[in-house]
């Protein structure tokens, strides 16, 4: 509805280069667009700022040792005069890597077993099935503990053991999916006209799928980052002079009782920012691909 | 050979059966063969994960002693744990011990595993009774008051705050209650269960619900936006509904429609939804024990995956397996008692 209104010309003598941008942002479309931009300039700025850093600013500093947030650190410094501000940019940067690689290696993980599970059936749909109810009968934490344990620690361990428990929420869809899509009407006939599995899956499939993936991927990074900094917290991951948040947060634990309430506000604010973030980021990204939502 | 027959059993479908009785046996039957069939299937992945770890036991059991004790001495150590059986011999010779009831000793705690987590356990499900009942209710509360006028400020708010929620490190959150109630207001102790040299036996029952609020609002909160959440939904569609329309055409106001149509509507999800939530609260007492320095069994599992306790955290997954089963069998009976127009039969199939 809204676009149609747009693009009537509207009868004012503002520039047409404003009425362009107001067009943009008033329809759905645009904003949602624009919100996505932000989000992804956020994550790049995180990464490239800690980056062009270095190592600026973590030296230890005894003279400034514990003090509340300042013009010239924004978020205080620690017990070893150290800025909270880079330690807290480092460790964000490290978490949404981690978090980045494990959501991915997830979700691949989850559309290849779900499409073998709806794909083959029988005996390999039975089998995945129940590794998924197994991997979903245990509480998150417990699974991550355990995994964490075996493949020790490192940022490796922390990627391994958040990527093998996170695909099989997607898994499950995947396998929803493609069943729903086997037993459609364009797809049999497709059958029928000759196409080869390979060419209907190419064709009718992936098409079909790619946004689900896409959308299931991004929706897997704020779960993914929350379970990377859960686990740094409690100490089974990174050693502790990682500038992880988890280590940053379990850090400032210690010192919470004598009232340095920056060590723990500040850089907890930023992650649960940089989780929201990816969380809009994935629900727009939805409302576009989606095609019922998509012209709104 | 019996569990085949067992399943042929309980699988078979009968006649319609009226019996109440019979179809409750049937629903018990089948849920506990799955429960036997799924702890037998996290036992044997977990203890092939276990063994696959670069830890050693014998080091991890000996710890900095380890310059002290000869490799003779280490020997005869892993003799008698039989580390030097093949894994799948080790595995039936566990499974024998754990089917008689030993889970071994937990090396940190120097204590039987079952013992330990007995103990934890006592202390865990306080906090997490507390937490469940306070996100239930709370959850619900903000749902209906969400939901009974969609798109109000109210609702914004509400829907606001549980997505912020829903996106927070709950451990995070923690450390901000012990900053503003323990630290700047001294409202409450800053952690811990009693007072040092004191058990929780020892204090009157006011003094130790100030150790538990804290972690106890913290553990709730996941669970508050979930439900309130659901609520709302659940509402919105009650309202929408063309026998909420008929109703408000003979007259009946939005309060007496929510308490006559919705509320009863509305219950069944939510309690579902609560009972589905035991998984999240187990895995949420880890981090908030951990904040609070609660010695309950979240504490239990992080110092067990810490300091390499295999067979407590061997001990902790399955108990936490069973604990999670539980919780959704619960959801299902509920389900079938609540709801006439659901079958327990049906209910069992679905899961």
């Amino acid at each position: 509805m809204s676009t149609l209104l747009n693009q009537s010309p509207a009868p004012t003598s503002t520039p047409i280069q404003h009425r362009k941008i107001a067009g943009f942002l008033s329809n759905r479309r645009g904003r949602t667009l624009l919100i996505i931009g932000l989000c992804l300039l956020f994550f790049a700025s995180v990464i490239v700022s800690s980056n062009l850093m270095g190592n600026n600013g973590l030296g230890t500093d005894l003279n400034t040792r514990h003090t509340a947030p300042t013009l010239a650190h924004p978020f205080g410094t620690d017990w070893l005069g150290r800025d909270m501000f880079a330690r807290t940019v480092r460790g964000l940067s490290l978490s949404l890597f981690v978090g980045l690689t494990a959501a991915a290696i997830s979700a691949v993980l989850g559309v290849i077993l779900g499409t073998l599970s709806a794909t083959f059936g029988g005996v390999v749909d039975t089998a995945i099935t129940w590794l998924i109810d197994v991997f979903m009968s245990l509480p998150h934490l417990v699974l991550l503990i355990l995994i964490a344990f075996v493949v020790g620690g490192g940022v490796q361990g922390v990627i391994i053991s958040v990527a093998v428990t996170h695909w099989p929420g997607l898994a499950r869809i995947m396998r929803a999916e493609v069943l729903q899509l086997k037993s459609t009407d364009y797809v049999l006939l497709s059958a029928r006209l000759g196409h080869s599995p390979w060419w209907i899956a190419r064709h009718h499939m992936l098409p079909h799928l790619f946004p689900q993936f896409l959308v299931g991927l991004i929706l897997l990074f704020p779960h993914a980052i929350l379970h990377e900094a859960a686990i740094t917290f409690i100490g089974v991951g990174l050693n502790p002079t990682t500038p992880a948040i988890g280590i940053i947060l379990a850090e400032s634990t210690r010192y919470l009782s004598a009232g340095y309430w920056w060590l723990g506000v500040l850089p907890g604010l930023t992650l649960l920012i940089a989780v929201k973030a990816f969380d809009i980021l994935g629900q727009n990204v939805r409302s576009l691909l989606d095609p019922k939502t998509s012209h709104e | 050979m019996a569990l085949p027959l067992l399943f042929l059993f309980l699988s078979y479908e009968y006649e319609k059966p009226k019996n109440m009785k019979l179809l409750l046996l049937r629903f018990a039957g089948r849920k506990l063969f799955r429960l036997i069939i799924l702890m037998l299937t996290v036992s044997v992945l977990s203890f092939i994960l276990l063994s696959l770890s670069p830890i050693d036991p014998v080091r991890a059991y000996i710890g900095a002693d380890m310059l002290r004790v000869s490799p003779e001495q280490r020997a005869i150590i892993a003799q008698r744990w039989g580390l030097n059986e093949p894994p799948v011999t080790r595995y039936f010779l566990w499974l024998g011990q754990a089917l008689s009831g030993n889970l071994g000793i937990s090396m940190i705690y120097n204590d039987a595993v079952i013992h330990v987590i007995s103990i934890r356990f006592l202390a865990s499900i306080v906090l997490i009774a507390l937490a469940w009942i306070i996100s239930g209710l709370l959850g619900f509360a903000l749902g209906v008051a969400a939901g009974s006028r969609e798109n109000s400020l109210v609702d914004r708010l509400i829907r606001f705050y549980a997505y912020t929620l829903a996106s927070t490190p709950a451990f995070w959150l923690g450390l901000l209650l012990l900053i503003i109630f323990a630290v700047t207001l001294k409202l409450t102790p800053v952690g811990g269960i009693a007072p040092p040299g004191l058990t929780p036996d020892d204090l009157p029952i006011w003094e130790r619900l100030q150790y538990l609020i804290l972690p106890a609002l913290t553990l709730s909160i996941t669970g508050v936006a979930n439900i309130a959440l659901h609520t709302r939904q659940k509402l919105i569609d009650v309202l929408n509904s063309d026998y909420a329309l008929f109703a408000r055409a003979q007259g009946e106001t939005n309060a007496s429609l929510i308490r006559q149509h919705g509320l009863r509507n509305i219950a069944l999800p939510a309690i579902t939804l609560q009972f589905a939530s035991f998984s999240e609260l187990f895995g949420g007492t880890i981090l908030v024990e951990q904040v609070f320095a609660y010695p309950g069994l979240g504490q239990a599992t992080v110092e067990a995956g810490v300091r390499g306790d295999a067979p407590l955290l061997l001990g902790i997954v399955l108990f936490s397996a069973i604990f999670v089963f539980v919780g959704n069998t619960m959801a299902d009976l509920v389900y079938s008692l609540v709801d006439p127009r659901i079958r327990i039969s049906k209910g069992a199939k679905a899961t």
